[in-house]
């Protein structure tokens, strides 16, 4: 079958935070680049990020990036690859100030310079007291962020391909991947998109679980499309569970409201994060806060009628600070938990919220072609949620995020433009069979006429992940889960659409993000039912210590077989001192 | 031919302005009349023409008609501007509502002088 | 809960139609895009646009009994039914509620959204006072729904040269930023009577405006601005 082919230097797969960095890279650098989006670029899930980015700016106290990786090394129970987490926080000041000069409108301490708050496990001196790193702009840091670096694409003319869904990679024999086969959803109409470089900046995908503070978009997109390609994934078994989701509605309520002086409460009003973590209380890093919420709430002191939820008091912040640094949480709380923070305590619970693992790369963004040795799959990179470098480890630390956009964003657009300069080869000869795997898919939806439904699909797997795979997990349990994913796979396979139409159809679009949440969620209770130790945000009840003889190592999970292999976690920053694992307190 | 999209005309705040500035001159005069109104001792067709004979009267009426006209060619011309998308039939619109005003403007004065 | 959507597929149907809809709720299904969530498990071909579900990224705005706003921050218990749902107005229909928005984009691109400052970048941040700062509140929350814009008739009649309440809302956010140096190039690329002067102030945006902005005031300053410089 004839299919269209556009050519074009780089394609980047996403325009949220780390897409729309590396984007504004390869556009500056005169680079051919396509940005393919499923949204509009503003639209994407950055717009969501609340509490602020981390940078050792030291606006209003002695900080430095020293602490900054310490703090990250440690909130990441040892897991992060110290290279990584050195190279981040050094790059951090640069990229921060950077944004601002972008037109990213923080807010202003009165000396004119940026705004920074407190954040959960970020402190100085190697965790003697919370440190204020946070630069915020109010609680909407990530909306003023992601449409900052849109307009700054809009200047630098980057050409976008807004909503259209990436399908597959194309690789060719020798393993190097030539571009992506996408779909323009308006039309229906598949292309591929020929590139000498491939950058997957697709984001999250915490929509396999059925409580989740991500969009509906994040559905893990470039993982399912790495997966197909033969690439692992590294880590998938730690997710972050955010201690404050609104309860029921499972909208974020940001660690910023900790870190302006707001606490958590049982249902005896008692402020319990002293006993779980004296010194830095509510600030503790997000694994243990929600590990200790959940216990509260197992042990029956949980609030409300069903005592299922834990209390964020905040009123006695007052009006006027709330109002100043707070107002989006005002505006959640009185639409989704129908409370005035200003009166009354908001009922949160831990909410899936971030994705620690995904496809493995090096520190410039490079895809890692497997579990040993740094061999690269040449042509591929990834950024952002999507990517495992790994910095965050077992968990991330609040504000990390964005940050992880920035620094890696930029670095692998870097990595690109340097790549293409030194070898500004000619397109290679796509496969015969470039797109014939994705149009056999799309072929199979087109003429079902009968089978499974996305929702219900769709449904059975966030249940199933929810239920056997949330803040504690249990042998037995995890178990189950991977028979249940497995027949959720299996039945995924026969998905049925009833709209066959070829314009805007939403319905096909879903079952193609049904398939990636599948890789996703095998992946991660494959690799969550193997691990035999509890590490950050990973909690197994039979194994309830971390095992730093066994388990100091990276999962990485192959589609093919649904095999293991793993990694030796890196130790080694690339110029200071290794910080040596050791117990983890707050 | 090439659909283009031509903007920066340079004018309009003066437009805007001035319906501004002529709403007040009329909201003036009719204080103005009212105020003439009341403090006329009689209102009998000698008092109110004798009204109209005094300077201020005539040359204030003047006044207030041409903020009228300004006012009035402004306001239509902006209904124009949002109804009438073929350019030659606004043109020609704007042409026949001109040449109405200054007809109006001539009759006023033809009103106020005339005998 | 009972809907009657506007439904339209170029595939299939030849003009649009009204579909009525009886929809089981959940408990949990607190929003209008939960009801529309459940509607589309029931009829896959519903097409519409969502995302974030907490009112920040501007995906899923319509027009919901006759007014504009975002489907995810509509509680149901307050929407009088059936609840009649249509695409926003004054926009070409794609599919369903999905316009076509790239004459809403276009306008917003047209105001140079992006701060312009050629003075050689300093070492550490620009330095903006907390009061300079406020000058941007209620002004870059801006999301890029498009309620105001397609709720205002001057941008109905003019999509093509109007700048429109969004575009004109994000044109001040540029002219309000002290670090940003163009005012005179933004104040000369909106002293037109179609792009600025097609505002007749009937707040229509401010009236549907789902995170509370104030175009027309911004509007307002930018007029102020004109006329500074010229009076």
């Amino acid at each position: 079958m004839a299919i269209t082919t556009r050519q074009f230097d780089a394609v980047v797969v996403g325009a949220g935070g780390s897409g729309l960095r590396a984007a504004l890279q390869l556009a500056e650098a005169n680079l051919r680049v396509a940005v393919l989006s499923k949204v509009f670029p503003t639209r994407s899930h950055t717009v969501a990020a609340q509490g602020g980015v981390s940078a050792s700016l030291g606006n209003e106290e002695e900080d430095n990036w020293h602490w900054h990786m310490y703090d990250t090394v440690k909130g990441s129970d040892y897991l992060g690859d110290q290279d990584a987490i050195e190279f981040m926080c050094r790059k951090a000041n640069e990229v921060v100030i950077e944004l601002e000069h972008f037109g990213m409108p923080f807010d202003r301490l009165d000396n004119g310079k940026i705004y920074q708050r407190p954040f959960g496990g970020h402190t100085s001196n190697y965790g003697e007291r919370a440190v204020k790193r946070a630069c915020a702009a109010a609680d909407r840091t990530g909306h003023a962020m992601l449409h900052t670096l849109y307009q700054r694409n809009v200047r630098a003319n980057t050409q976008f391909f807004v909503e259209w869904m990436a399908l597959d990679l194309i690789r060719n024999q020798a393993g190097d991947v030539l571009g992506v086969v996408a779909m323009e959803m308006e039309t229906g109409e598949v292309m591929i998109l020929q590139a000498k470089a491939t950058l997957l900046a697709t984001g999250g995908a915490g929509r396999i679980y059925a409580a989740s503070t991500n969009a509906f978009i994040n559905t893990g997109d470039g993982l399912g499309m790495a997966a197909r390609a033969g690439v692992a994934l590294e880590d998938m078994e730690f997710w972050q569970f955010h201690p404050t989701g609104v309860a029921g509605a499972g909208v974020l309520i940001t660690e910023g409201v900790r870190g302006e002086g707001g606490f958590l409460l049982n249902k005896n009003g008692e402020r319990f994060m002293e006993r779980y973590a004296p010194t830095v209380k509510d600030l503790a890093s997000r694994d243990v806060v929600s590990r200790a919420m959940a216990t509260e709430i197992k042990e029956g002191r949980g609030a409300g009628k069903d005592a299922d939820h834990i209390l964020l008091k905040l009123d006695h912040l007052g009006a006027d600070v709330i109002d100043k640094r707070l107002p989006g949480i005002r505006e959640i709380a009185k639409k989704f938990a129908n409370v005035d923070p200003v009166k009354e305590p908001i009922p949160v619970v831990p909410t899936c919220h971030y994705m620690m693992g995904g496809i493995p790369t090096n520190m410039h963004g490079q895809v890692l072609a497997g579990h040993d040795g740094g061999a690269i799959v040449r042509g591929l990179y990834a950024a952002g949620e999507c990517a495992c470098v790994s910095v965050h480890g077992a968990n991330r630390l609040g504000t990390n995020s964005l940050l992880d956009l920035l620094v890696f964003g930029k670095a692998s657009g870097e990595q690109v433009v340097r790549d293409l300069a030194s070898d500004s080869i000619a397109h290679q000869t796509l496969p015969k069979d470039a797109a014939d795997r994705t149009l056999e898919r799309l072929s199979r939806l087109d003429t079902a006429q009968s089978g499974e439904s996305v929702a219900e699909v769709g449904a059975e797997l966030r249940r199933t992940m929810q239920l056997h795979c949330g803040v504690f997990r249990f042998p037995d349990s995890l178990a189950e889960g991977v028979r249940k994913m497995n027949e959720v796979a299996q039945r995924a396979e026969r998905l049925y659409v009833k709209d066959k139409s070829k314009v805007f159809n939403t319905a096909r679009v879903e079952a193609l993000e049904l398939e990636n949440l599948v890789e996703v969620a095998v992946s991660t209770m494959v690799s969550a039912h193997a691990r035999q130790e509890s590490r950050g945000a990973h909690d197994r009840s039979d194994f309830p210590n971390r095992d730093d003889a066994n388990w100091m190592k990276h999962t990485f999970w192959y589609k093919e077989g649904n095999r293991l292999e793993y990694r030796a976690v890196n130790l080694k920053p690339l110029t200071v001192e290794s910080f040596e694992p050791k117990a983890r307190v707050y | 031919m090439v659909r283009r999209e031509v903007v920066g005309a340079h004018y309009g705040l003066r437009d805007w302005l001035a319906q501004r500035v002529t709403a007040v001159i009329m909201l003036v005069y009719t204080l103005l009349v009212l105020l003439a109104l009341v403090l006329l001792p009689n209102f009998d067709y000698g008092h109110w023409h004798a009204l109209w004979q005094l300077p201020l009267m005539r040359y204030a009426t003047v006044l207030f008609v041409v903020a009228l006209l300004f006012h009035a060619w402004i306001g239509v011309r902006n209904m124009f501007m949002d109804y009438i998308k073929d350019t030659g039939v606004r043109l020609t619109l704007y042409v026949v509502v001109i040449l109405a005003l200054i007809a109006y403007g001539a009759w006023a004065v033809q009103i106020l002088w005339g005998e | 809960m009972r809907l009657s959507v506007y439904r339209y597929n170029p595939d299939v149907d030849a003009k649009p139609h009204m579909q009525d809809y009886d929809i089981a709720l959940e408990p949990t299904d607190r929003m209008l895009l939960d009801a529309l969530i459940r509607l589309k498990a029931v009829d896959d071909t519903f097409a519409f646009r969502r995302s974030c579900r907490e009112g920040v990224c501007g995906s899923d705005a319509m027009n919901i009994n006759g007014k504009n706003g975002l489907a995810c921050i509509t509680k149901v218990a307050d929407l009088k039914e059936p609840v009649v749902i249509r695409p926003l107005p004054g926009l070409p229909v794609i599919r369903d509620l999905i316009v076509d928005m790239s004459q809403f984009f276009k306008q917003y691109h047209s105001v140079t959204p992006y701060v312009i400052n050629d003075t050689p970048r300093p070492e550490n941040e620009r330095l903006q006072s907390p009061e300079d700062r406020e000058e941007l509140n209620g002004l870059y929350e801006c999301i890029l729904c498009a309620c105001c814009s397609t709720s205002c008739p001057s941008f109905w009649w003019n999509p093509d040269k109007f700048v429109g309440p969004a575009g004109l809302l994000q044109a001040y956010r540029f002219i309000a930023d002290t670090r940003d140096q163009a005012t005179n190039e933004r104040l000369d690329n909106l002293e037109d009577p179609y792009r600025l002067f097609r505002c007749h102030s009937i707040m229509n945006c401010v009236d549907v405006c789902p995170k509370g902005l104030n175009p027309t005031r911004a509007i307002g300053k930018i007029k102020d601005l004109l006329v500074k410089r010229t009076v």
